[in-house]
């Protein structure tokens, strides 16, 4: 396969409240470009707590991490707050629009944020997202006004909008309804297999899991079957 | 380098609250108008009360002094030079009560580039005849012309013309409760006699009623002319010459210096009347605490209303930094939302204040003892429009610092895992 785009080497993690928890024990594994890779495991097994580490929004682990190649180790909130907007897309169980905004202004935002490109061309690029995942004729409505499905879709679209070399995405059916999901699975499998984009989902959906590249199976904090 | 971004989403989120917005921005409105609008009226009328006195007062007062001469004879001798003399019942000289040379004084005077203007004056003490009865009074010989472009003598002229006095002979302008008590009108002729018993009769031209009852029940104008001629004495007599001074703080220097130049006894403002000074700026104290405590109990509204916007906004934060937006980017966020609130809120406070303040300035305020005025005084200076938009933005800033420093530090991954 081709490049290492995300490479996890020996991560730990533990949590101290109240007693000492080991929750992630020397979590080591690599996705390349183009992967559509699956975490699953049982309730508390630490598959979420390694997302938010990957994710570089959880700094307190031990372990290196590397997302690009690039040492994810003593880096400034600012630099990897930037490395988020420019590098990974996130698409969440509970979709997490900001509801003060419209669906094609919080799909703009983390492109405008990143300014790689003018205005003008940021809102082309969103509306185009908007038109690849059906949902162009919800762009001037404000995100509350969605259904779970519709939120979820816009959540995507925001994802992509600055062509993150990876997306992770936590639980991302696991608050739509089985026709919603399936919707939803649809996108994945589709930039997946057109736009070879590199996908990592945390789920406990078993169906869902299966239908991916590569599944990486997680137990008590650690990677049981990849 | 994205202020417009971080401004356009602090506006979303501030429109989307927008009562909760703007309940923040009404407390700084009316906390902006009030301190306007009390600061006005309480300048107004300090200016008031200072004008009351210090506007008739010289800056710089030249007189002689009826007091012992301190250079006595034995100061004079060799043999006593060394010791220390005690003289006893030294009496005051009988010398003229005139200034020395007042022609060239007055020129010299005008010539010096400090000074804005003098005016000469004689004092004269007299009685009123009124049938068998005497009343003290004075009689102030003046410069009609200089006086009122001086000090305002002409606002305190009630009835009549102030400058009659100069071109009437011998006429007087009666303190009106020196004239209430002769009974005498306005073109009525009143007696006068001077301590060496000349008699004369006057002409009232005119009432003259300057707000303090006191001066009102014994002093009476004249021209320098008709002091001169009631007293018997030349034209160049003159007992006091007020001056005023460009610069007001340079007067106990220039009196200093007068004193030495023109051997008289000299008195400054500062010295003569420094009561008024201490009151006005007690008074501008006062108004400045109550408008900045007006101000900081804004900043607790605004504090709060922040601080519950963060609770509500928690999510939105997270996803904002999930998104990649930096602590950093949060902060200035709150930031521009807290400084927006001051800023619309002061500026709509700065109207109302100036609409407040025009309305008492319409008040009708009349009083006997304050003849010129007819309405509430209120000082428009831009000074406090200046003051209070400062401090509405650093009041508010200071009230968003904290509150935008805690949603900078919020940890998204808290957030997102506690659903």
């Amino acid at each position: 396969m081709g490049e290492n785009v995300l490479q996890a080497k020996g991560i730990c993690k533990s949590f101290h409240d109240p007693v000492r928890i080991m929750v992630l024990k020397d979590v080591t594994f690599s996705i390349s470009k183009g992967e559509f890779v699956s975490v699953i495991g049982k309730s508390g097994c630490g598959k979420s707590t390694l997302l938010y580490i990957l994710s570089t929004m959880d700094t307190d682990y031990k372990g290196e991490l590397f997302i690009d190649q690039e040492n994810m180790l003593g880096r400034s909130e600012k630099q990897l707050a930037r490395i988020r907007n420019e590098k990974i897309g996130f698409v969440f169980q509970f979709h997490y629009l900001l509801n003060e905004f419209t669906v094609l202004e919080n799909v703009m935002l983390p492109g405008l944020k990143l300014a790689r490109w003018p205005e003008a061309e940021v809102k082309l690029r969103a509306l185009e997202k908007l038109r690849m995942l059906d949902i162009q004729a919800l762009s001037g409505k404000m995100a509350n006004q969605l259904s779970g499905g519709e939120k979820q879709r816009v959540a995507i679209a925001r994802a992509l909008i600055n062509d993150p070399i990876i997306i992770m995405c936590d639980e991302p059916t696991g608050n739509l309804d089985k026709a919603n999901g399936l919707t939803v699975f649809n996108i994945f499998k589709l930039l997946a297999q057109e736009q070879h984009q590199t996908l990592l989902v945390v789920t406990h959906d078993q169906e869902f899991a299966k239908n991916t590249h590569r599944i990486i199976e997680m137990d008590d904090g650690r990677i049981v079957r990849q | 380098m994205k202020s417009h971004l971080i401004i356009r989403i602090a506006k979303s989120l501030l429109l989307a609250r927008w009562r909760q917005t703007l309940v923040a921005a009404v407390g700084v409105t009316f906390s902006i108008a009030m301190f306007i609008t009390l600061l006005g009226f309480m300048n107004g009328l300090n200016k008031l009360l200072d004008g009351l006195i210090i506007n008739r007062i010289a800056h710089v007062r030249l007189f002689k002094e009826i007091k012992p001469n301190a250079h006595q004879p034995i100061n004079s001798s060799d043999r006593f030079k060394h010791s220390y003399n005690f003289i006893r019942t030294v009496k005051s000289e009988s010398s003229r009560q005139a200034i020395y040379n007042s022609g060239a004084v007055l020129r010299a005077l005008k010539k010096d580039d400090r000074v804005s203007g003098v005016a000469p004056r004689i004092t004269a003490q007299v009685f009123f005849n009124d049938g068998v009865v005497d009343i003290t009074g004075v009689i102030n010989g003046i410069d009609v012309e200089a006086e009122s472009h001086l000090f305002h003598f002409n606002e305190y002229v009630t009835a009549g013309k102030p400058i009659d006095l100069k071109h009437v002979s011998s006429s007087i302008i009666l303190g009106k409760g020196l004239a209430a008590k002769l009974l005498a009108n306005i073109g009525d002729v009143v007696q006068v006699t001077t301590a060496q018993q000349e008699r004369f009769s006057l002409k009232v031209v005119g009432y003259f009623q300057s707000g303090l009852q006191e001066v009102d029940k014994t002093q009476s104008f004249a021209s320098l002319a008709t002091t001169q001629k009631i007293l018997a004495r030349p034209s160049d007599y003159i007992t006091d010459i007020q001056v005023k001074l460009n610069d007001l703080s340079l007067a106990p220097g220039v009196a200093r210096e007068y004193a030495k130049l023109f051997d008289t006894e000299t008195e400054d403002i500062q010295t003569a009347n420094a009561q008024f000074e201490t009151g006005s700026f007690i008074r501008s104290l006062i108004s400045y605490s109550v408008g900045i405590t007006l101000l900081i109990v804004a900043g607790f509204g605004i504090y709060n209303i922040l601080n519950m916007m963060i609770y509500e906004k928690m999510d939105s934060i997270a996803i904002l930094k999930a998104t990649g937006f930096s602590g950093f980017d949060v902060n200035r966020i709150f930031i521009a939302i807290a400084l927006s609130i001051g800023f619309f809120g002061g500026i709509v406070g700065l109207l109302f204040g100036f609409l407040l303040s025009s309305i008492i300035d319409q008040i009708p305020f009349n009083t006997a003892a304050l003849p010129t005025i007819k309405t509430y005084p209120i000082d428009y200076n831009p000074v406090f429009y200046l003051i209070a938009t400062t401090f509405s933005l650093v009041t508010t800033y200071l009230a968003g610092w904290a509150p935008a420093r805690k949603a900078s530090k919020i940890d998204p991954v808290v957030i997102i895992r506690g659903k």
